[in-house]
């Protein structure tokens, strides 16, 4: 007989395995809203599955009645954006700074110790400054996002660059590469699907800084709607808001991992073609 | 709301399951006669008393009176205090009568108010930098906790004015970072409450242009607690209402123990005794029961209660079953506002009128 550890599931019962968790969860609040709303039929904490449903059917396909617009995109576009501000600005300073701190011996020396003190100050704890220096606006959200997760990027990629085998600068030098031909050709290829990586790992706090953010001073997004309508209980939209703020989330992981597996299939240890090597 | 079949099916899901599965999420089901109970505070001028009767052993001394315990809970957040209640983690929760209406009631949970404690003279208030005039206001951003008094406050404050609130920009602003918003350039007007209506009038350039002394009486701070746990437990009731007009006669003395009073409450909400007293200034506090009676009595609670119900349907905040600002029904002395056949929330004078009369 095979031992438990050699047994696979087959596809149906792989993808039957994967849903039982989220099924369970669903069924479990079903029942436990189920009993709520039989004491009382107006309770808000755990509204059923129907008054969710009208909830998203009106957050997100009928106009407000305040301001005619569909609150739900509106809120999604405006996080996204800010989000993607964020991450954007973040990845590009990890890379530039994480390459440099790397491969600079000077750099390093300099920078390496800030950045990690930096990366250790919780950012929430110094809201105010950053409001008073960046304002309530735009700018502060995406900041509060940068605060929180370039170090962590900057770190990293310093790291993943150390780590770099030395015989492989020494080569590139022997052939004559300057140090900027080094960081062309032999670092930055290597370092970005690190890079990728290093975003991935670091889009969870990039959502709880932005959601944060939002809750502070905001008029639209996805955090701003959360904390607003948290103030008359209105769990049947908080509810599926973080639901699709998850499902975002998710896509977002997955397509940056899709992207790193088709333009660096080395790092994934696959061939060109993307069978394994 | 249409119904589509997708949902409608959802909707059965649960009751099917209900019946063939136990399982121990179930909400426990209150005892009939329990003698343990819970009330919440949070940090406002008007609740301070709270804090200081629990640690000063008068809560205990009423609730031995009456042979039941009270467990007095101080919850950091204002709003999750009431949502704890709501959810019945508590019997009891300090609120004012805007958030009594809009969270509970509005939730189905039938509410009373048992002690009114003080309403808001002064307290609550718009602020704008370097503009002297309430008019100024046209066209402007303004920082508040939305959905809260002060957005109800601006309301009546442009409505003063002939304006509305489609006049202005409204920006939702956490209460706990509003001083520091103050501090930055784009801000230019915030409406909110004491202590930061003194923190940000102390900076320059900062106009008062309109507070709560100019509607009196219409944002009051109260004790609510459960209908239902009040009409099973007098006991409950009279403990509460004797603790908090005893607590009353301590504070409002002018000897030592009235000022180690304030000053441990001045302590607690992170100021001085002089910081305190005028807070309580801006508050006018019910030191007396008979002059919280008299106000919960008169014809301008259901008045002001109607304006409150209206400026919350405008905002969506009696929920989404609610045709009309008369949906959820509130009971007065003076009379009912809205739907007598769904009274959820209640202003009861009886226990304060008990205390008012010495038979606590």
């Amino acid at each position: 007989m095979k031992r438990l550890m050699n047994r696979h599931p087959g596809s149906i019962g792989r993808v039957f395995l994967t849903l039982l968790p989220f099924l369970l969860v669903v069924l479990a609040y079903a029942i436990a809203s189920d009993i709520r709303l039989s004491e009382n039929p107006s309770d808000k904490l755990l509204p059923s599955l129907t008054s969710i449903g009208s909830a998203v059917e009106r957050m997100a396909f009928e106009p407000s009645k305040r301001s005619g617009d569909y609150l739900l995109w509106v809120d999604t576009l405006a996080s996204l954006q800010r989000l993607a501000w964020g991450v954007g600005i973040s990845a590009l300073l990890g890379l530039v700074v994480g390459i440099a701190n790397g491969v600079i011996p000077y750099v390093r020396a300099n920078l390496s110790p800030f950045v990690t003190a930096l990366s250790l100050i919780p950012p929430m704890a110094i809201l105010p400054i950053l409001f008073i220096v960046f304002g309530l606006g735009e700018l502060s959200k995406v900041v509060l996002i940068v605060v929180g997760t370039a170090p962590f990027i900057i770190r990293d990629l310093q790291s993943r660059v150390l780590e770099i085998p030395s015989e492989q600068l020494i080569k590139a030098q022997t052939l004559g590469a300057s140090t900027w031909q080094v960081i062309l050709r032999v670092v930055l290829p290597q370092i970005l699907p690190r890079l990728l990586d290093a975003v991935r790992l670091s889009l969870g706090a990039s959502w709880l800084f932005l959601i944060a953010a939002e809750a502070i001073a905001a008029t639209d997004g996805l955090g701003y709607r959360i904390f607003l309508v948290r103030r008359y209980l209105a769990m049947d939209v908080i509810l599926p808001y973080v639901a699709w703020i998850t499902l975002l989330a998710f896509i977002m992981d997955y397509a940056l991992r899709k992207v790193s597996i088709k333009l660096y299939p080395w790092f994934h240890g696959l061939s060109k073609q993307g069978t394994a090597a | 709301m249409k119904k589509n079949s997708f949902t409608h099916v959802l909707s059965l899901f649960p009751k099917l399951l209900a019946l063939t599965l136990v399982i121990g999420l179930a909400a426990p089901s209150p005892a009939l006669a329990k003698d343990k109970f819970r009330v919440a505070w949070s940090i406002y001028v008007g609740w301070m008393p709270w804090g200081y009767g629990d640690n000063a052993g008068i809560v205990k001394k009423w609730a031995d009176k009456y042979d039941i315990e009270i467990e007095v809970v101080q919850i950091n957040d204002y709003v999750e205090s009431i949502n704890q209640y709501t959810a019945g983690a508590f019997d009891g929760c300090v609120m004012t009568n805007m958030d009594a209406l809009t969270i509970p009631a509005a939730s189905g949970v039938d509410s009373t108010a048992l002690i009114v404690g003080d309403f808001s003279n002064g307290n609550d208030a718009v602020i704008l930098k370097g503009k002297p005039s309430l008019k100024d206001i046209a066209g402007q951003k303004i920082n508040l906790v939305e959905l809260s008094v002060s957005h109800y406050l601006l309301a009546r404050a442009l409505e003063s004015v002939g304006l509305a609130e489609k006049d202005v920009t409204v920006v939702n602003t956490s209460d706990a970072d509003m001083v520091s918003a103050y501090a930055t350039a784009g801000v230019t007007a915030v409406t909110t409450w004491n202590p930061l209506v003194s923190e940000i009038l102390a900076m320059p350039n900062s106009h008062k242009v309109f507070d709560s002394s100019q509607i009196p009486g219409e944002i009051i701070d109260m004790m609510v607690v459960n209908t239902k746990t009040l009409a099973e437990n007098p006991k409950l009731g009279k403990a509460l209402t004797g603790a908090w007009y005893e607590i009353m006669s301590v504070m409002s003395g002018t000897d030592e123990a009235g000022i180690a009073a304030r000053t441990a409450m001045a302590d607690a909400s992170g100021t001085d005794l002089a910081g305190y007293n005028a807070q309580l200034a801006s508050t006018l506090m019910f030191y007396q029961p008979a002059e919280a009676v008299k106000f919960v009595n008169s014809d301008a609670l259901p008045a002001t209660m109607k304006n409150v119900a209206a400026f919350s349907f405008d905002h969506g905040l009696l929920g989404e079953g609610a045709q009309d600002a008369n949906f959820i029904g509130i009971e007065t002395p003076a009379g009912v506002v809205g739907d007598n056949g769904n009274i959820k929330l209640r202003f009861d004078p009886s226990y304060m009128k008990m205390a008012a009369d010495g038979k606590l």
